[in-house]
């Protein structure tokens, strides 16, 4: 612990990077907290007699939501200014998928926000195939497919998000239901995808392969104790009254201000305005799903919480209208154009998962154009003709956005990532200003950054 | 904080809150301690815990576990050393260095032209994302269903083709030997070679006794 008043030659900064040359004057003094013991600090503070203390929370803090670095200024108890600080999950993502063809693309893109790697593979296959001018060809099964997972995916996002929230505020059996009901969603997509997560499931043309024997009843077995385990928490939640004194007009941020800042998301629908994507934009056959788009309007962190809590349930409702079409109508899942779709078949045998006999019989033993085809797509992969594609879907979080420019060639000129975290987390200052340091940390939840798609 | 100037909780119309609708006096007055009621009846379920080291929960059929190497039913590799799982790979994880099969000197580890004659796959870059697999075009790389690929050092985490290769079936004939006779390389794609012939089974007898006394 350390207390130095700066001067010119320390330039303001210390070994810690606590504060940066030209972040604070030069005779600010500088207080760093690195181990020993707490009250020496406070007293240490208090001597010197300054209002204004600025500090630093996270990026390791256990209450920020993943790496989020929080820099407060606070008069006593009250956040007087609150900027965030990102950047430490940054992983070049967007960069590397200019070195790799378009399907291997979503392998990267679907780490972006860990908690809905489907929406991010689906958005960015669908603008590679706006971009190809497929997106009429691609089969009916594989939008419901898509449809399915997404839903489910973002039951298991909210879950996520209500989870770590509750724990952030010290509810612990919040954690543990939310992680429990999201077990069962996530073993669902281990039945389809192989994957729990980071699926690389969705790609340009369809989906990698349809869902297997079995899926639909399980889906089915699951809907139920989903719905049963969000009941659970809405009691533990709605009506608790410390979670009400908590959340209750804290992190305000009304229409104007989300607006203004390019919040969407529950965040937006928590300020009334039922502004959807998959109503407004409908995509991937959304406009013929039966579901409700929920808006509370007390702008609250209080209504961003029960908005989620109503959505698990209307995204369910969308699955069990999936699982009626995906019952009824078999069909392919991967558009027809052989120039285009992944060649693989996979299927499971006693020596694992991998490429069907049948596959191989005919790639390897009857067609030498399959085979060329299949060499062509894996080895160069396709063409995306020259130009570029905006597309945007209703994530968990609000509205997600791909851009992909072609430059003509076999892999991405650039491809552009509209992360709802990042454009959301700009409202921290605005939902957390003027109220208490524990009140941040509700604002901070009920944005529900995910720092792997704030940074990418 | 912020003052609200719409504090009271109004719905829109589009909003659908059964809880709202079902609301009773009763269901209100008991609804800030209803959580109890969730941990109180939580005590008589069972518990969702898994304890994984003791009871391991088997996967999916579809989750993608450790790669495997295949054989042919006579025992030939099925890997051709196309480097198409390479190509493939978006984590540049997998190494293959194709060699030239030859009868003459012995030297058949595959039907066709060509065999991997090096194959690594660094368990440190794997994403286990199936691209390799799905872009085998021979089903000479599966992923199985094992999961436990933890280590505590990096070298033995890049898988050799010994580690990879799939252990040999009763009946198999371990490589190298010659395909079965009057076969060629598409007929083990069309599924007509079920296993070993006698003269594959002499040709091993000869070849491995050969080693032997050599040594």
């Amino acid at each position: 612990m350390t207390t130095h008043t700066n001067s010119a030659h320390t330039a303001g900064s210390d070994a810690f990077g606590a504060s940066t040359p030209g972040d604070v004057d030069a005779d600010t003094p500088v207080l760093n907290a690195v181990g020993g013991d707490w009250d020496d600090l406070v007293d240490e503070a208090a001597a010197m007699h300054e209002e204004r203390i600025v500090v630093n929370m996270g990026p390791q803090h256990p209450s920020t939501h993943g790496v989020l670095r929080l820099i407060l200024e606070l008069d006593g108890e009250t956040v007087t200014e609150a900027r965030a600080g990102i950047g430490y999950l940054h992983t070049g993502i967007e960069k590397n998928m200019e070195f790799r063809t378009w399907t291997q693309g979503v392998t990267f893109c679907t780490r972006m926000d860990y908690v809905m790697p489907l929406f991010n593979e689906a958005v960015y296959c669908l603008a590679v195939e706006k971009a190809l001018g497929i997106t009429d060809q691609i089969p009916e099964r594989a939008n419901v497919i898509r449809v399915l997972m997404m839903e489910l995916n973002r039951a298991a996002s909210h879950l996520v998000a209500i989870a770590t929230g509750g724990m952030e505020m010290g509810a612990t059996t919040v954690m543990t239901i939310g992680f429990r009901e999201r077990e069962r969603i996530l073993e669902v997509f281990e039945m389809v995808s192989g994957l729990r997560m980071n699926n690389n499931y969705i790609r340009p043309g369809g989906v990698a392969q349809d869902i297997p024997a079995g899926c639909i009843d399980k889906v089915r077995e699951m809907v139920p104790l989903v719905h049963k385990g969000t009941k659970e928490i809405e009691d533990l939640l709605n009506e608790n009254p410390i979670l009400k004194a908590r959340t209750v007009d804290v992190g305000y941020l009304d229409l104007t201000g989300c607006i203004a800042l390019g919040a969407t998301g529950p965040i937006l629908r928590s300020a009334g305005l039922p502004y959807d994507l998959r109503k407004a934009d409908p995509y991937c056959g959304y406009e013929t799903y039966d579901f409700e788009v929920i808006t509370r309007d007390t702008c609250d962190s209080y209504a961003k919480l029960r908005n989620r809590l109503d959505e698990i349930h209307e995204s369910l409702k969308i699955v069990d209208q999936c699982i009626e079409r995906l019952d009824k109508n078999p069909g392919p899942v991967m558009v027809e154009d052989k120039k285009i779709a992944w060649p693989a078949q996979m299927s499971v045998g006693g020596d694992g998962q991998g490429n069907s006999l049948d596959h191989i019989r005919e790639i390897m033993g009857e067609s030498m154009e399959s085979l060329i085809h299949h060499f062509k797509l894996v080895t160069e992969g396709f063409r995306v003709p020259p130009g570029q594609a905006y597309v945007a879907i209703e994530s968990p979080k609000g509205e997600l956005g791909c851009h992909v420019v072609s430059d003509g060639g076999t892999r991405p000129y650039r491809a552009h990532f509209r992360d709802p975290s990042f454009n959301n987390l700009q409202a921290v200052a605005a939902m957390s200003e003027g109220g208490s340091v524990a009140d941040v940390i509700i604002a901070v939840a009920s944005i529900d950054p995910v720092m792997g798609g704030v940074d990418r | 904080m912020a003052d609200n100037p719409n504090a009271k909780p109004r719905h829109s119309g589009a909003d659908g809150d059964p809880q709202k609708s079902e609301s009773s006096f009763l269901s209100d007055l008991f609804a800030p301690v209803a959580g109890f009621g969730v941990t109180f009846s939580t005590m008589f379920r069972k518990v969702a815990t898994e304890e994984y080291p003791e009871q391991k929960r088997p996967t999916q059929l579809r989750y993608h576990g450790r790669h495997q190497l295949n054989r042919h039913p006579d025992g030939l590799e099925k890997c051709v050393g196309c480097e198409l799982c390479a190509w493939a790979c978006p984590a540049d994880a997998i190494y293959v260095e194709g060699a030239d099969n030859d009868d003459e000197s012995g030297q058949r580890y595959s039907p066709g032209e060509r065999y991997g004659r090096v194959y690594q796959i660094n368990y440190l870059r794997c994403i286990f994302c199936a691209l390799c697999i799905e872009a085998c075009p021979t089903r000479a790389l599966t992923m199985t269903n094992e999961y436990e690929l933890a280590d505590n050092n990096r070298a033995d985490l890049i898988f050799t083709k010994d580690q990879l290769l799939a252990p040999i079936q009763s009946g198999m004939l371990p490589a190298p030997h010659p395909m079965v006779e009057g076969m060629e390389e598409r007929d083990y794609y069309q599924g007509k070679v079920t296993g070993p012939t006698p003269d594959q089974e002499k040709w091993v007898r000869e070849h491995s006794s050969d080693e032997e006394s050599a040594e």
